[in-house]
């Protein structure tokens, strides 16, 4: 009875310890019941249990081949053996041996080694014949083999079920579970789920064999990963989650809180699954309740990666998608504290993207609970993904917006947009007939505006007081658009009232909508200061730190001193200035505006400009030189004392993290003059008292200010005056690099390492 | 999005100065074979019509024949040997063009003091049908051309409080069918007449303010009218001669002085107070593009009528004295 079992265990473990032999094959006629009487000790020798040790045998079939070999040869004859025996099935007889054994009780640890035997053939044999593996042993087409034999078990025991015989499934279970531990859950996966999908369609006893096969695999992680639809996922699976402790923890934990790897449509298939049945929906609710909760706990979205707040994001979305009125009736209270708890951590954030991802899923939960109170609404949105929605929401139309809407970050935003447009026009197309008013591409009209019948002021002071005096709308709008000109054409004039506008710029509010007005406002401010940069910079700077501004105005001085900055390390042109507005900024510091994004680029750029070739770093200066340090110094000065309204070190974390970025940029542009030495050095003991902020935002513009200070600062002078606090930042960084939980921060320390490298090979390069 | 990827608006072709009066209309003719060259007819305020060649760009010739008062339409009848022009002096005069001749050879007066311009059909070879405003002030009078004989005098019924007709517009299904006349009106109507009863067909309330102009497509059964409001208006006539709106087009700047589609029934321009020469495409008034380059109000647009689509032409004529013309969506 168990001489399969047994013949395998001896070809797999005994072959290789065999002594040399002659060869001498002789025909042997074996047949089961010869064996099937001999107990197995699975302990004991060869000849404990009456075999000869240097016999190795295999038999299927009815006959059997005896012989006795040298290594060399036996190997090659084990595994021409082994090949054929799997290759006619034995893998298959061997686990039905086994599952009959089981009803009766057998050796748990024959069954331990055989389960091991057979999981690991492909890793034995490898290790045994390196190169001279056979293709059938490789993992790719030993574990779809064993799939299919897996199934023929299957087969056999709900023949031997239907004929009223028991059987045991678990040693198939055990195997199935020992390859996912394997990671080779997709090869085996790949031939038994088709299989099994279709043979549980209809038939009630294979449902339940499926049922019990997955409720024995220990480890059931992966068995999710199966990438089938949810009423597939259903009826393979049954009430698995409800019944099996294990499994409910893997579906409810694991899955979702623990990890954050699995694709969106796995998500959709497991929550799907859960919504599927009323018996597991109670679970589809805790689940829900799970995820608000981390969603809107602030100590998960200030340290969690970005990347999981997005899977956890997706899951409540979906969650939602699934829930049933009369649920979110019964849950609307919960559902709405969450909602605010979450909205307040996830606005406080620095980060825009979390903001954004807070903000869209604050919304959805929000329109999905209020049927009929008013519904939040943010106006600051993405519009192209939403627009996308109500396109393509056949299906789920939040489970699907929701994936649309984290693809439509940053990078991704470009590749959405031209698909976006695709979609506008084919809607547009769609209403009529084949139509030529399509052939006619139209031209740009971004320039159709309102006509102004008023004029705009052609002198500084009187827009000075346009801007101050009574109300006129018209007025003020025309003096909005065409004060920053103004200011460039006349720089005598403006240099005469330049402190008194950026005044009045500082603390022009928007008395009417004009859709850019900040960035108007913005342009203004700069030319001023680029205009007359030392007392402007001097007012701005002070200003910065002084009572009684809103944290937008201190946030519009960092952008101002920073654009202006830019503009002025540029070299100038005779009669180009005023090309320099038409251009696009560099640097874009708007509201909504990643500004980071945008620094980093630059220093990424310039990284790559500087590991290529060291030489050719020749960069004029600008007016910049002369009054670098009216910008850097006042604001690098004051930040460590509190004041009434605005506390840096504290609730104003989102400031400090601008500052930081703006110093950044502001050293950057410093190159080349004579303060620069002297402003890294203060802005090396700025990052190093503020290196373990605990907010991403500052660490990351911390991390932009090593590295400006190691772009801009000659390395002579980083080398006289700042060489042990480089050292210092360099232990700094390399820790960041490995634990730091924001990716960027990581990314980021990962390139000043690289720039200190640089560094440091340069100065090997040239010794002194 | 569509906007960004967009080519920037074009110029005009070319620009016709030296009318030193604002243009009011316009007329093409460019018909004709060579060596005959392309010829652009414009009325402007100051009683002038000039004729402009469109090979040179300069004026052959300047006809005055309206007491120094404005010329709002011009229409040419037998080719470009006689043309039509109706003035502020309350005359309208047929001048003879043919072998270099230029003067009046007949006139008819009218009584109104509107700023209604007339509207020519060809009836038959020789016989045209002319529809003006006549000496009520609510009504519209057809003549019938070289007679001059009266075919019938449009009034409305009594209370239907119409106010002056602004804009005219004959039309008839089918060569040689009955004809019919769309006419816009101060209370912002548009009416259907029927010209051979006499008898209003039907009536569209479209515009809460004058009809400055309309034209109206025959062959779609569509017409468009603007006023001086901040739309257009896109009305359709169904089988049972019923008016009813099909689309309105929002516009940014309210105030349009003319509308004219072109002869293919493609594209649509009219002519804005704004300035600016709106671009639509017909079938569905898709905004296809806004010219801006004239520095006052656009009075009038007119598309040329040349044979060969690719060199048609756009022609707009402004209170700034210029005259631009434009080439646009020609490709076929």
């Amino acid at each position: 009875m168990l001489s399969l079992a047994k013949i395998f265990h001896l070809a797999v473990l005994r072959t290789p310890k065999l002594p040399p032999w002659t060869p001498e094959v002789a025909e042997f006629h074996w047949s089961w019941p010869q064996c099937s009487g001999a107990s197995w000790q699975p302990g004991a020798s060869w000849e404990q249990n009456g075999c000869d040790p240097l016999v190795c045998c295999c038999s299927f079939k009815g006959h059997g081949v005896f012989f006795t070999s040298r290594p060399g040869f036996c190997l090659v004859k084990t595994v021409d053996i082994l090949e054929q025996f799997v290759r006619e099935g034995g893998l298959s007889a061997l686990m039905w041996e086994v599952c009959q054994q089981h009803a009766q009780a057998a050796s748990p640890e024959l069954q331990e080694t055989l389960l091991n035997k057979v999981v690991c053939l492909p890793d034995h044999l490898s290790n045994k014949l390196r190169g001279e593996n056979l293709p059938i042993f490789l993992p790719q087409n030993y574990f779809p083999l064993l799939g299919t034999e897996i199934i023929q078990v299957l087969q056999r025991i709900s023949d031997s079920l239907r004929g009223g015989l028991d059987c045991s499934i678990s040693f198939v279970s055990q195997v199935l579970g020992k390859v996912c531990v394997h990671g080779r859950q997709k090869e085996i996966l790949s031939t038994l789920v088709p299989c099994l999908t279709d043979l549980t369609k209809s038939d009630c006893i294979w449902q339940r064999m499926c049922w019990r096969l997955v409720e024995c695999v220990p480890d059931q992680i992966k068995i999710w990963e199966v990438g089938e639809r949810a009423d597939v996922l259903s009826r393979l699976l049954g009430n698995l989650v409800v019944k099996n402790k294990k499994a409910q923890f893997v579906v409810t934990q694991k899955l979702l809180l623990l990890q954050y790897s699995c694709p969106t449509a796995m998500l959709q298939n497991v929550l799907g699954y859960l919504a599927l049945d009323n018996s597991r929906r109670f679970l589809l609710i805790k689940v829900l309740q799970e995820l608000m909760e981390t969603w809107a706990s602030s100590s998960a979205v200030k340290h969690s990666p970005v990347e999981q707040q997005l899977y956890i994001s997706k899951a409540i979305l979906i969650c939602l998608s699934h829930l049933k009125d009369v649920e979110i009736d019964s849950h609307r209270q919960e559902l709405f504290t969450c909602v605010m708890e979450g909205m307040k951590c996830h606005l406080d954030s620095n980060l825009p993207r979390i903001r954004c991802l807070g903000m869209i899923v604050a919304e959805s939960i929000s329109s999905r609970i209020n049927t009929d109170g008013p519904i939040l609404k943010f106006q600051v949105r993405l519009k192209q993904n939403l627009s996308l929605l109500p396109r393509r929401c056949t299906i789920k139309v939040f489970a699907v917006g929701a994936v649309l809407c984290f693809l439509a970050w940053g990078r991704y935003i470009s590749i959405l947009k031209p698909v976006a447009a695709a979609y506008a026009v084919s809607e547009e197309g769609s209403d009529s007939e084949l139509d030529s008013d399509d052939d006619f591409i139209p031209y740009d009209m971004s320039a159709d505006k309102e006509l102004k019948k008023t004029k705009a002021p052609l002198y500084i002071r009187d827009c000075i007081e346009v801007l101050t005096g009574p109300e006129d709308v018209e007025k003020w709008e025309a003096t909005m658009r065409v004060l920053e000109t103004l200011i460039q054409r006349n720089t005598a004039a403006t240099q005469e009232v330049s402190v008194e506008l950026a005044k009045v710029l500082l603390h022009l509010e928007e008395k009417i909508y004009i859709d850019d007005f900040m960035e108007l406002r913005q342009k203004a401010l700069v030319a001023v200061t680029v205009t007359d940069p030392v007392p402007v910079a001097q007012y701005l700077t002070s200003q910065f730190y002084s009572l009684n501004y809103s944290l937008r105005q201190r946030m519009d001085i960092l952008d101002v001193l920073a654009l202006a900055a830019q503009e002025l390390s540029r070299p100038k042109a005779p009669g180009k200035s005023k090309l320099s507005s038409v251009q696009t900024p560099y640097i874009q510091i708007l509201p909504g505006s990643d500004s980071s994004k945008d620094w980093r680029r630059i220093v990424d750029e310039r990284i790559r400009s500087k590991t290529r070739r060291f030489a050719k770093v020749s960069r004029q200066v600008g007016q910049q030189s002369s009054v670098a340090g009216h910008f850097f110094f006042p604001l690098i000065q004051n930040f460590d004392r509190p004041l009434v309204t605005f506390d840096l070190l504290g609730d104003d974390h989102f400031v400090l993290g601008r500052l930081a970025h703006t110093l950044a940029i502001l050293l950057y542009f410093a190159v080349n003059t004579v303060a620069a030495a002297a402003m890294g050095k203060a802005l090396l003991e700025f990052v190093w008292a503020l290196r373990f902020h605990t907010d991403s935002y500052v660490r990351q513009g911390l991390l932009s200010c090593v590295s400006s200070m190691l772009l801009s600062v000659p390395s002579d002078r980083l080398l006289e005056d700042v060489i042990e606090e480089l050292v210092e930042t360099q232990a700094w960084l390399a820790d960041v690099a490995e634990k730091d939980p924001d990716g960027d921060c990581r990314r980021l320390a990962l390139q000043n390492l690289l720039l200190m490298e640089n560094l440091k090979t340069k100065l090997e390069a040239a010794p002194s | 999005m569509i906007a960004t990827m967009a080519l920037p608006p074009p110029d005009p072709e070319f620009v016709l100065r030296g009318t030193a009066a604002p243009v009011h209309t316009l007329h093409f003719s460019c018909r004709s074979q060579e060596p005959e060259f392309p010829i652009l007819f414009s009325g402007s305020a100051n009683g002038l019509v000039q004729i402009w060649n469109l090979k040179t760009h300069r004026v052959d010739k300047t006809l005055d024949g309206h007491g120094g008062k404005s010329v709002y339409w011009v229409e040419t009848i037998r080719g470009r040997d006689e043309l039509l022009s109706q003035g502020r002096d309350q005359k309208i005069c047929l001048w003879d063009l043919a072998e270099g001749r230029s003067m009046v050879t007949d006139s008819v007066s009218m009584d109104s003091v509107g700023f209604c311009r007339c509207s020519l059909l060809k009836m038959a070879q020789d016989r045209w049908l002319i529809a003006m405003p006549a000496d009520d002030p609510d009504e519209v009078q057809v003549l019938e051309l070289p007679s001059k004989t009266s075919v019938c005098t449009l009034k409305p019924e009594a209370g239907a409080k119409l106010g002056m007709p602004m804009c005219l517009k004959l039309w008839q299904p089918g060569f040689g069918a009955c004809p019919f006349l769309m006419a816009g009106y101060e209370d912002g109507s548009v009416i259907l007449w029927n010209l051979s009863m006499g008898k209003m067909l039907s009536r569209l309330a479209c515009h809460q303010e004058p009809v400055m102009s309309l034209d109206f497509d025959s062959e779609k059964a569509k017409g468009v009218s603007g006023s001086s409001e901040k739309v257009l208006s896109v009305w359709s006539l169904d089988e049972q001669q019923n008016l009813k709106v099909h689309k309105t087009h929002e516009l940014i700047n309210s105030g349009i002085s003319d509308v004219t589609i072109r002869q293919d029934r493609k594209i649509l321009a009219t002519a804005g107070w704004d300035y600016r020469i709106r671009i639509f495409g017909w079938k569905k008034m898709k905004p296809l593009a806004v010219l801006d380059f004239h520095t006052a109000t656009v009075h009038c647009v007119s598309f040329s009528d040349h044979s060969r689509p690719s060199e048609r032409l756009l022609a707009a004529g402004s209170k700034d004295h210029r005259i631009s013309i434009w080439s646009l969506y020609n490709q076929t």
